[in-house]
């Protein structure tokens, strides 16, 4: 039993996996025990759903840019369509189904769905493109996305839900309510979302992309990644299996968006803009490309580091921008490589005697 | 004659878009890297000549040459500190330096200039010409914009394929590695390029406040997205397409503010953009590469 | 019925005329060699035959099945598998998933097994490890199972691609230059290993070759190719006594 344990926390899959669920369960258990001790400041209780929702966000964007190799940067109109389907999916089910932990839940449902919906209508023609084109596109279609939610009038009264695009025309009966109005967003809602639930849905999340990176449809997208014309030679489908990761990616974005809007009584759709979209980019680049539990600790310590520079005051954003760009600069200089060769040197060392010895034997 | 008015301050914008772009796609050209930080340097040039004509009471024309010649040295820095050691690396890590440099400049400007606008006095004085009887006005400024974008487009085109520097600029951006080899110094060409590239961010910088006279620290960041579409639009790494793509974004957006939709307007440049990535996947003029099997 | 029968084939590309009127004949379980100088189109004929490109006329029949239009997934499918001159390994997966990437059509599980890891998840995976392990063995690479493949050393990574390609379960196998890079030795050893895997995997092979000891040990038929259109062909000591042939690699 232990050899078998020793076997998998060895095997590369097994690190990943032990890695990402205990970062996350030692994290929650810390901040559970924070909370009860009164430990926890009111700000940083707030920021605990959206470091959840920025960790998924940062895995599901970590699928796209670091298993399938493209560069997104609209990641967060996902994030929006998310948000604002699950908004509407929580009013529209408020007598439905009373729990309201089961209401996030089919919320979430909703917003992933949406959002993968969103993300078959961009990834068909984007995923067309390449490199930096496929780039500018995303990014051009995170801004449509921002602007089209940015007109969106939905009310809902008894005779069920009502929408028009860009100016309101219609009107509710009485009892009715506004539930999106354009671009003053959302207001009033009543907020669902726990850390718990973010909780679980990042250990959802990471159950599901690490999985998919451990089977055959997660081989052929990272094949898709290292060189399309050979994946193409060996019979995987490129576009399929792009639209494939693109498409879940956006679903566990939509997902996070629900988990983010329910936890605030107003949003706007000009809170998922390209300035989030960039900073999840910033969590999956500095955690590590194709790298799960990087993103989760990048994602969750990026998020609270401003917070933490809170006692700098007014320098807090621009001493954040100092340590990106020294992080970026660090992570790439002759030092830090020096070390990763040693590191690769022993590993290589290490293998080939593994390798003699089996010989040998 | 609303259509000629709209027109005109389509293609006014599309200049002050076609300026940034042109600064865009010489740097995308040589260096490959999306500069995020472009438009921030836009910002700190429209901050400069504020400083310096309000502030310091200085004439219009010595704003402009501080804007540019602090901006200049500000591209050339940033590229020797934060690009120059990563020209080995993978691309995302210089866009997420670039990001970074972006916030640098936006928080530096915050602290310094605070977050309230400030309203920015055109460099360029006088009424609105009228013409057919007033049923089409000209502001000098729209006049000034348009021939300093025809002029820069037609300077960087003679200075890319007539001067040393500029064949030297072609060179380093079809090959490094070749032109190295071929005694160019690539550093100095880089550099140049920057500074070429952050010179005309500024000119923008001053002209778009002048058009648009409110200053904020984010003030760059939007026209720096769209001139970036605009480039690509145009097919990035082409002077013409850059030029080209940058009018025409500024047409479109005017009519769509006109006649579609205010809010809708980015939506519909963007989605402009992306069609014709769709039908011409190297933009309207760039060039086909295609991969060897 | 010839395992491959192309017909007449061309391609051109803007005005350049890249192979024209090409016509060749291999039987299956036959070991061919498509030979000639450096730019006569050898490639080309390659991602014709793979649908990388599309042919401008002439035919392409595998097996009876017609290929021409089809895309490279396609006609892998079909039964044809391919290695590359500049190498194309999936740098960043281990030598393990690189094969296990190319038995992706032959083990099959559903992408909701995938996602959950339920049903026939556990024992597909394991029956592709083996299948995996069966043909690193084949190539002796399986003491370097877990390493990056862009860790191998050259002559194993071409060997790696060949495994991969094997995995498809092709019917025609086309080398490009297998043994590029390679010192005699290592050259010596993969003649071998070709040689044994049309015995064991019953395979018709078609390869591209510099290497004149290689083509002359192992081929049994040549197509010499020259400026795109075909110079020669027949039994190699033929064909490379042939003054043309010659001529075509010595120059005048």
């Amino acid at each position: 039993m232990l050899q078998k344990f020793k076997k998998y926390a060895v095997s590369r899959r097994g690190r990943d996996s032990l890695l990402c669920f205990g970062i996350v369960l030692i994290a929650y258990i810390a901040v559970q025990a924070a909370i009860a001790g009164g430990a926890l400041s009111s700000q940083m209780k707030g920021l605990l759903v959206p470091i959840c929702a920025y960790v998924v966000m940062a895995i599901s964007l970590n699928l796209t840019v670091g298993i399938l190799g493209e560069l997104s940067l609209g990641h967060a109109g996902f994030m929006s369509v998310g948000a604002f389907a699950g908004i509407v999916a929580t009013t529209a089910l408020a007598e439905t189904i009373p729990s309201a932990p089961l209401r996030l839940a089919a919320a979430m449902l909703v917003g992933g769905l949406c959002a993968a919906v969103a993300g078959v209508l961009v990834g068909v023609p984007v995923l067309r493109l390449k490199g930096d084109y496929l780039a500018i596109v995303t990014l051009a279609f995170g801004e449509i996305i921002k602007n089209i939610v940015n007109v969106i009038y939905i009310g809902m009264d008894g005779r069920g839900l009502h929408f028009s695009l860009v100016t309101q025309n219609f009107t509710l009966e009485e009892g009715g309510k506004m539930i999106i109005s354009g671009p003053i967003g959302v207001s009033g809602v009543k907020t669902l979302s726990t850390f718990t639930s973010g909780v679980v849905l990042i250990l959802i999340t990471v159950f599901f992309v690490l999985n998919l990176i451990n089977s055959r449809a997660g081989r052929a997208i990272m094949s898709v990644r290292d060189n399309k014309i050979a994946a193409d030679s060996i019979g995987i489908s490129v576009t399929r299996y792009k639209l494939l990761a693109f498409v879940i990616s956006a679903a566990f974005a939509g997902m996070a968006g629900t988990l983010y809007a329910m936890n605030f009584s107003t949003v706007t759709a000009a809170k998922f803009d390209f300035n989030t979209s960039i900073l999840i980019l910033v969590f999956v680049v500095l955690g590590g490309l194709g790298n799960i539990w990087g993103s989760i600790i990048a994602a969750a310590l990026l998020t609270l580091l401003p917070e933490l520079l809170r006692e700098v005051g007014d320098y807090r954003m621009l001493i954040y921008a100092i340590l990106l760009i020294g992080m970026m600069l660090f992570n790439n200089s002759k030092l830090k490589r020096r070390l990763m060769e040693q590191r690769s040197l022993k590993q290589m060392e290490k293998l080939e005697q593994a390798a003699d010895g089996k010989e040998g034997a | 004659m609303s259509f000629l008015n709209h027109l005109i301050s389509g293609i006014s914008l599309g200049s002050i878009y076609a300026i940034i772009a042109l600064g865009y796609t010489m740097v995308y050209g040589i260096a490959k890297m999306l500069n995020f930080a472009h438009g921030d340097v836009i910002m700190v040039g429209g901050y400069m000549c504020f400083c310096a004509t309000i502030y310091l009471g200085w004439p219009a024309w010595a704003g402009i040459a501080l804007a540019i010649a602090v901006c200049t040295v500000l591209g050339m820095a940033i590229e020797r500190l934060a690009y120059k050691p990563l020209r080995m690396a993978p691309s995302l890590a210089v866009l997420i330096t670039a990001i970074g440099v972006s916030y640098l400049l936006q928080n530096a400007a915050l602290l310094i200039w605070g977050s309230s606008p400030k309203m920015f006095t055109s460099v360029v004085g006088g009424q609105p010409i009228a013409l057919f009887g007033g049923q089409i006005m000209l502001a000098p400024v729209t006049l000034v914009t348009v021939l300093s974008c025809l002029v820069i487009m037609a300077a960087l085109v003679l200075f890319t394929g007539h001067t040393k520097m500029g064949t030297a600029m072609r060179a380093v951006s079809e090959d490094k590695g070749a032109a190295q080899l071929m005694g160019i110094n690539v550093n100095t060409t880089i550099s140049m390029t920057f500074a070429i590239g952050s010179g005309l961010a500024a000119v923008a910088g001053v002209l778009l406040c002048s058009a648009y006279p409110t200053l904020m620290p984010t003030t760059g960041a939007m026209p720096g997205i769209k001139a970036f579409t605009a480039a690509v639009f145009g097919g990035i790494g082409s002077i013409p397409g850059a030029f080209v793509g940058g009018i025409l974004l500024g047409v479109i957006e005017i009519f769509a503010k006109a006649y579609i939709s205010t809010q809708l307007s980015d939506a519909i440049v963007f989605a402009v953009l992306i069609v014709v990535l769709l039908v011409k996947p190297d933009g309207l003029l760039g060039k086909r590469v295609s991969e060897k099997v | 019925m010839a395992m491959l029968e192309v017909t007449e084939l061309g391609i051109s590309f803007g005005g350049l005329r890249a192979v024209d009127e090409l016509s060749m004949r291999i039987e299956k379980g036959g070991l061919v060699g498509l030979i000639g100088p450096n730019g006569a189109g050898k490639t080309t004929v390659f991602n014709m035959l793979t649908g990388v490109y599309r042919p401008t006329d002439g035919g392409i029949r595998l097996d009876g099945q017609n290929l021409v239009g089809k895309k490279p997934h396609e006609i892998c499918k079909m039964g044809v598998a391919r290695t590359f001159q500049n190498i194309r390994l999936f740098s960043n997966l281990s030598v393990l998933d690189n094969v296990k990437t190319g038995l992706h059509n032959e083990i099959t599980y559903s992408l909701a097994e995938s996602l959950f890891h339920l049903g026939s998840y556990r024992k597909k995976e394991r029956a592709m490890d083996e299948k995996a392990m069966e043909l690193l063995e084949v190539f002796d690479l399986g003491n370097v199972v877990d390493y990056r493949a862009a860790n191998l050393p050259y002559g194993k990574q071409r060997k790696l691609e060949i495994a991969r390609a094997l995995a498809t379960e092709p019917k025609l196998l086309l080398l490009d230059e297998p043994a590029a890079g390679m010192n005699p030795n290592e050259t010596a050893e993969l003649m071998e290993t070709i040689e044994i895997v049309r015995r064991r995997f019953g395979v018709t092979v078609l390869l591209i070759e510099h290497d004149m000891k290689l083509v002359s040990g192992i081929c049994e038929y040549l197509y010499v190719l020259n400026f795109g259109r075909l110079l020669a062909e027949g039994v190699p000591g033929a064909v490379l006594s042939n003054p043309e042939v010659v001529t075509a690699y010595l120059g005048e």
